[in-house]
């Protein structure tokens, strides 16, 4: 600030005032509390990490790096022999299940609500806003609810397809089954209820992307006679591209931290296996889930230790989504 | 030179008299371009019918394949193709193809809809007949194994839902208005961290967020399960989206009242807590319930903080407690169906209470032109951007300020 | 080459004790503006201005878009500062008390400088009664008979026959004139020295704009006005006193030409002042 200056008529150099700005103390009272409260949050989040590297400190003391390779988990007696490799295969196989899922439905439902679906049906029924409260609600549904229903309804569903799948196509890999096949408790299930789950949300997100193209932009393809379709192709893809991988991405966190549903559905196995339709499972979250309160303190720090491995992963996951969504709506 | 021409007089006998205005006026009627002529919603129900006569033929006669499900996904695939087929040619290329994403697309939206549907026939018919006033009022308690009477009710998972997300609530909520208050009036040099964390935090997983509480409250100060860790972990949960919520509901407050307010020689507090505040209300108070909405629900850090209890346990404070979502999960992995059907009972109150916050929240929010609710709320915190006009009186790093005067600025120097 | 630095830039605010300004009595005053420059970030956007703006007076600033006229005037109330890029060098003088000496609060200064802004904004979330109330409620002044204020601050804004009735409806129920006069209203309820006004009827019918320009004729009688204006006719309409802003291009604003309206409008000196007022250029 002192360096700026101007030379006045008489050839003097002016500086510009140097405002304090003063506060009353109730003004300062205000700003301290509001400063802390935004302090803590910062802090929790610290503690969150902290604690749970703390406390984990006596897996990996058991373990060392065979804790990211190992794939049992035998957390009692002598010679404690565990790992995450299991879990974490598991997490990603059942995220990888549930975006192939969700992904397709929730883009196609997001362009139907915004560019196909009539704003009402036979002049009363006001579909989109049907629609959009719909999805809404599916993503206010609590997890325990979707996990019932998955398992009463869906797995049962569900067993059928899975054998057809490995009767069929038990060529590749994924579908293929050994010894005697049972079809329920499998990756497929699980990872297709958390698909479901995780739909409504990438939908909304969507469409909020999509909506947010310049109607200059579209306008202009149609007078030039484009299509529904291919305004959809060249005009709000391209636009949205950044904002879509975003969704797809906070759906993706949400997926890989889905604990209740898979514990439901899943049946605890640590031997992974490429296989998805036959039953046996794992997932950290899962794994938290149904180890907990077992396994003693050396389980019990290895829990944690798992936790710290995906409450990592989660946070870099949104992170990602954050920049690329800034990223994107600034280019 | 032009002839002389009469202009003829109107003829006498008509008269435009107001009757006659009346009728015309009446026979004028508003016309839309309507883009499904009658013969499109023929090709439509005919390649329905056909395709389903097709499915139905492989599936029952030449039984090719079966199954329920094969039978729907053969018939839709099918569709789908025949009604492209027709598009294309009876019309252009250009109409079949838009036809074919456009039914592509419906079918998404079909699939959407689905589950949901199923789902929220599955809560509601088999908790419903369960339903009955003593189930709210009574617990697990006393009843065994070999009891045969119906008189276990949930009344100690509601009350310990109500008791723990309301615990969050008062925990949660103020220091998360206080932080958005923070991030967006106020600024300073930690307002982006600050911003990047609460995004950050915003996606822990909620079973993370049980082990942290168990971690630190119930080993390190071994203090033991209680309602009131449920109540933190749930307000670790809760804080960082209602912190965004309202953070993006402060945005919207226009910028002009903040500074009538100073012009008035408002105290800074003053602006935010007599104009700012309320004129964010009915935001705030969505951003307040969507919070709700998501501590209600969730099972898994209540796994390891309440750990559910089969009797009645008013006090928060001290000793397991029950919770509506925890029993549920609990219940259904019991043998006998008189135990899962308490589950299915637990499950149905759960929906309905969500289901109120939801109707609640989109009625306190609603008429905006995007709907209102949640998914609103959501989808702004999501595609917030990063310039908007932060703080007023900060000491100059608010991110994005100077864009947001850019108005002012550029009025005056361009 | 000395440096002449203007209000003692390194002198530290003390804490506590009232500024001259806080004691100040309500009265009609007198602005006057002794070499003030303005900045936005490196940027000069105002040069040597030097006005006084009498009392009891309606003082317009006019001139083409974008060479500091607003900027000036937000600098009359201590509202330039809140922008965190704005600096500025000079004095301004109310009734002989330099608001921007460091021992003045510049909440003191806007109690006795109003402000009336562009876009009417009267607050959404409180009732016509609170919108008109709210200066003194943010202030704390209290033991005032809030009937009397409301009736009085209305009646001056020319708007008590409209709203009397519906005191207790909402701010923003009103149409845009009468948005604008009852933030007028809300300004008068504090009794200021001095009323600014930015642009107060662009975005305003021509009717409401009428109305406004007699309610301004009114007040002024009470409180010193000092209105930006690009409608030159207004200028001449409601104004005692003109003055012209210019800036060249890539230059800062100055005051070209200061004077009575009459004089500004018939006899202007300043060639530029005569091509602006003869609508030349806009």
């Amino acid at each position: 600030m002192s360096a700026l200056g101007e030379l006045d008529p008489q050839g003097l150099l002016v500086s510009p005032i140097d405002l304090k700005t003063t506060r009353s103390s109730s003004d300062r009272i205000f700003r301290g509390v509001s400063r802390t409260a935004g302090l803590t949050t910062l802090v929790i989040l610290f503690l969150i990490g902290l604690f749970l590297a703390l406390q984990s400190k006596l897996a990996f003391q058991t373990m060392g790096w065979a804790f990211f390779t190992n794939t049992g988990w035998q957390t009692t007696g002598a010679h404690p022999q565990f790992g995450v490799l299991s879990a974490l295969y598991g997490t990603f196989i059942i995220a990888v299940i549930a975006m192939l899922v969700a992904v397709p439905v929730a883009i196609a439902c997001a362009l139907f609500i915004n560019e196909f679906a009539p704003r009402q049906i036979l002049n009363f029924f006001p579909l989109k806003n049907f629609l959009i409260a719909m999805v809404d609600l599916m993503a206010a549904v609590p997890s325990i609810i979707f996990g019932m229903w998955g398992f009463f309804v869906l797995q049962p569903k569900m067993t059928g397809l899975s054998r057809w799948l490995s009767d069929y196509f038990g060529f590749l890999p994924f579908f293929k089954v050994s010894g005697t096949p049972v079809y329920t408790s499998s990756f497929l299930i699980a990872g297709t209820l958390v698909g479901i789950m995780v739909m409504p949300i990438v939908t909304s997100l969507s469409r909020e992307v999509f909506s947010l193209t310049p109607v200059a932009e579209r306008e202009g393809a149609m007078s030039l006679g484009a299509s529904r379709a291919r305004v959809i192709r060249d005009v709000i893809f391209p636009f949205s591209k950044g904002g879509m991988v975003g969704a797809v991405m906070l759906g993706l966190g949400r997926a890989l931290g889905e604990a209740i549903a898979v514990t439901i559905i899943i049946s605890l196995s640590f031997a992974p296996s490429i296989n998805i339709t036959q039953a046996g499972g794992n997932s950290i979250a899962a794994l938290i889930a149904f180890r907990f309160g077992s396994g003693g303190p050396v389980g019990l720090s290895g829990l944690l230790a798992a936790g710290l491995v995906l409450f990592v992963i989660t946070l870099a996951i949104n992170l990602i989504a954050a920049r690329i969504v800034r990223s994107s709506a600034n280019g | 030179m032009v002839d002389q021409m009469t202009v003829k007089a109107p003829p006498e006998d008509i008269e435009i008299t107001g009757e006659d205005q009346d009728v015309k006026e009446r026979k004028l009627k508003p016309l839309r371009p309507k883009e499904f002529q009658p013969v499109d919603f023929l090709i439509f129900g005919l390649s329905v019918l056909s395709t389903y006569c097709i499915t139905w033929i492989t599936f029952k006669q030449l039984t090719l394949l079966s199954g329920a499900l094969g039978f729907v996904v053969v018939w839709a695939v099918l569709f789908i193709f025949c009604y492209w087929l027709v598009n294309r040619q009876l019309f252009t290329k250009q109409v079949a193809i838009d036809r074919f994403i456009a039914s592509i697309v419906s079918l998404g939206a079909f699939l959407m809809v689905l589950p949901l549907i199923l789902l929220t026939i599955f809560v509601i018919t088999r908790g419903w007949a369960l339903l009955s006033p003593h189930v709210f009022t009574s617990t697990q308690q006393g009843v065994s194994i070999l009891s045969k009477s119906q008189t276990a009710g949930v009344a100690h998972a509601i009350v310990g839902t109500l008791e723990q997300v309301g615990l969050a609530a008062l925990i949660g909520v103020p220091a998360a208005i206080l932080t958005a208050i923070f991030i967006n009036e106020i600024g300073g040099r930690f307002t982006r961290v600050t911003r990047v964390v609460v995004t950050a935090m915003s996606g822990t997983p909620a079973i993370v967020a049980g082990i942290f509480i168990y971690a630190i409250w119930i080993q390190a100060f071994h203090q033991g399960y209680s309602g009131f860790a449920g109540g933190l972990a749930l307000a670790v949960l809760l804080l960082p989206t209602v912190t965004r919520g309202t953070e993006e509901v402060l945005k919207v407050v226009h910028q002009d009242l903040r500074e009538a307010s100073i012009a008035l020689a408002a105290p800074e507090w003053r602006t935010v807590w007599s104009v700012v505040l309320p004129t964010a209300r009915s935001g705030l108070v969505t951003a307040i319930l969507l919070g709700i909405a998501v501590s209600i629900g969730e099972t898994a850090p209540l796994l390891m903080t309440v750990f559910g209890n089969k009797v009645m346990n008013a006090n928060p404070f001290s000793g397991p407690q029950a919770a509506l979502p925890l029993m549920a999960f609990q219940q259904i992995k019991l043998p006998l169906q008189s135990e899962i059907n308490l589950g299915y009972t637990a499950a149905l109150v759960l929906f309905i209470l969500v289901f109120t916050i939801f109707i609640l929240a989109r009625l306190l929010s609603g008429g905006r032109k995007r709907g209102g609710g949640f998914s609103a709320l959501r989808s702004r915190i999501f595609t917030a951007s990063v310039g908007s006009p932060a703080s007023l009186m900060n000491e100059g790093n608010a991110d994005g300020a100077e864009e947001a005067f850019d108005n002012i600025i550029s009025r005056e120097t361009e | 080459m000395t440096v002449v630095e203007n209000n003692a830039i390194k002198k530290k605010r003390s804490v506590g004790g009232a500024g001259r300004l806080d004691a100040m009595e309500p009265t009609a005053g007198e602005i006057n503006a002794r070499g003030v420059y303005a900045w936005f970030g490196k940027r000069l956007v105002l040069e040597n201005v030097d006005l006084l703006m009498e009392k009891r007076k309606v003082t317009a600033l006019i001139g083409p878009s974008g060479c500091g006229k607003s900027t000036f005037l937000r600098i009359l109330n201590r509202m330039h500062e809140t922008i965190p890029i704005a600096q500025l060098a000079g004095e301004v003088e109310l009734n002989g008390v330099n608001i921007y000496d460091p021992k003045e609060r510049a909440a003191a200064a806007r109690r006795h400088i109003g402000m009336v802004f562009q876009r009417p904004n009267p607050f959404p979330a409180m009732t016509i009664e609170e919108n008109v109330l709210s200066g003194l409620r943010f202030n704390k002044i209290k033991g005032i008979d809030t009937e009397t204020v409301i009736e009085e601050s209305l009646t001056k804004a020319g708007l008590w026959n409209e709203v009397k009735n519906r005191l207790k409806e909402p701010g923003g129920g009103l149409s845009g004139g009468q948005q604008q006069r009852l933030c007028i209203a809300r300004g008068l309820a504090l009794r200021p020295s001095v009323l600014l006004m930015d642009e107060p009827c662009s975005a305003l019918d021509p009717t409401s704009t009428r109305r406004i320009e007699q309610t301004i004729q009114e007040i002024s009688e009470d409180v010193t006005v000092v209105i930006v204006t690009h409608n030159m006719q207004q200028a001449v309409r409601v104004s005692d006193y003109c003055a012209f802003f210019l800036a060249a291009e890539n230059e800062p604003g100055r005051i070209i030409e200061a004077g009575e309206t009459t004089q500004i409008f018939d006899h202007p000196v300043d060639p530029r002042t005569n091509d602006y007022v003869n609508g030349r250029f806009g």
